[in-house]
């Protein structure tokens, strides 16, 4: 049930991002690039996608999941270094290619060699991530 | 340009519903960073079959619409240096930071969390000096 119920929302997910054109890296660019031929359509999918993110928040209180457990508590809100740091560096990599994460997986079939390379890179840099941060932690 | 809107809009509503039911029905933040960084570097645990089926439907469901809506392009560069360079930043980045555009961005700031803006402003603003950097003044995208 919990696979089945995780494959729907990564297949709704993926669905989203290519409905909303946020496979195609030029409308990621497009609305980094303020001196260029800005492009504002990545507000209009984080409002959309915002709003039912917010009412689903909002019906949490006070209930537990539909397959049991508990809903992740918010996280201690401190904001550090790693965050701070992390944010950046993703930031410089999202203008430089013009994918993240989830669309970098959801256009990999169409991506053709340009998008296995972005995929393989990122795979090995969440690899190399938890001994970067213990290096930083130590320092 | 109109329509492009209106897509956004809806791809967007796709997007939160997916988010609504990851958290409603299996009580975990839609944040694909931390789906794939998990399974990657192994700390996923007993989630990670949950996972592994997350990313499958991220993947399949797409590239099925793609073949009916006829064929797509991500339109990336064709420097394959960039390229790699910049999955190594966003692999890198979005684990040091615990997210990405789906977990910090739609999942944090819809619950109104600090992390989530600080998170949202940094990265926009990166990406935008990224392209000027990398575009305006070094040509190599």
């Amino acid at each position: 049930m919990r696979g089945l119920f995780a494959f729907i929302a990564g297949g709704l997910f993926g669905a989203g991002l290519l409905v909303s054109g946020m496979t195609d890296s030029r409308k990621v660019q497009g609305w980094l690039d303020i001196f260029g031929e800005w492009d504002p359509t990545l507000a209009f999918v984080m409002g959309g996608a915002m709003l039912p993110m917010a009412i689903a928040w909002r019906i949490t209180r006070g209930r537990n999941p539909a397959l049991g457990g508990l809903f992740p508590p918010k996280p201690d809100q401190r904001v550090g270094r790693n965050l701070v740091l992390g944010s950046i560096l993703f930031g410089a990599g999202w203008g430089l290619a013009g994918l993240c994460p989830g669309p970098s997986v959801a256009s990999l079939s169409y991506g053709g060699i340009g998008g296995i390379v972005f995929i393989l890179s990122m795979v090995g840099g969440m690899w190399a991530a938890p001994m970067l941060r213990s290096r930083l932690d130590a320092a | 340009m109109q329509q492009e809107w209106i897509l956004g809009l809806a791809g967007g509503g796709l997007i939160g519903i997916a988010g609504a039911i990851y958290l409603l029905v299996n009580g975990r933040i839609m944040g694909a960073s931390g789906i794939i960084g998990s399974v990657v570097d192994g700390t996923s645990g007993n989630q990670t079959s949950e996972r592994i089926w997350f990313i499958a439907g991220l993947f399949l469901l797409p590239t099925l619409l793609s073949f009916w809506v006829g064929p797509r392009d991500n339109f990336i560069t064709d420097n394959l240096w960039a390229i790699a360079a910049a999955g190594i930043l966003v692999g890198v980045g979005t684990r040091l930071a615990n997210g990405c555009t789906s977990g910090h961005g739609i999942c944090g700031m819809s619950r109104l969390s600090l992390r989530g803006f600080v998170a949202t402003v940094f990265y926009i603003g990166a990406g935008g000096l990224s392209i000027i950097l990398f575009k305006h003044l070094l040509g190599v995208v």
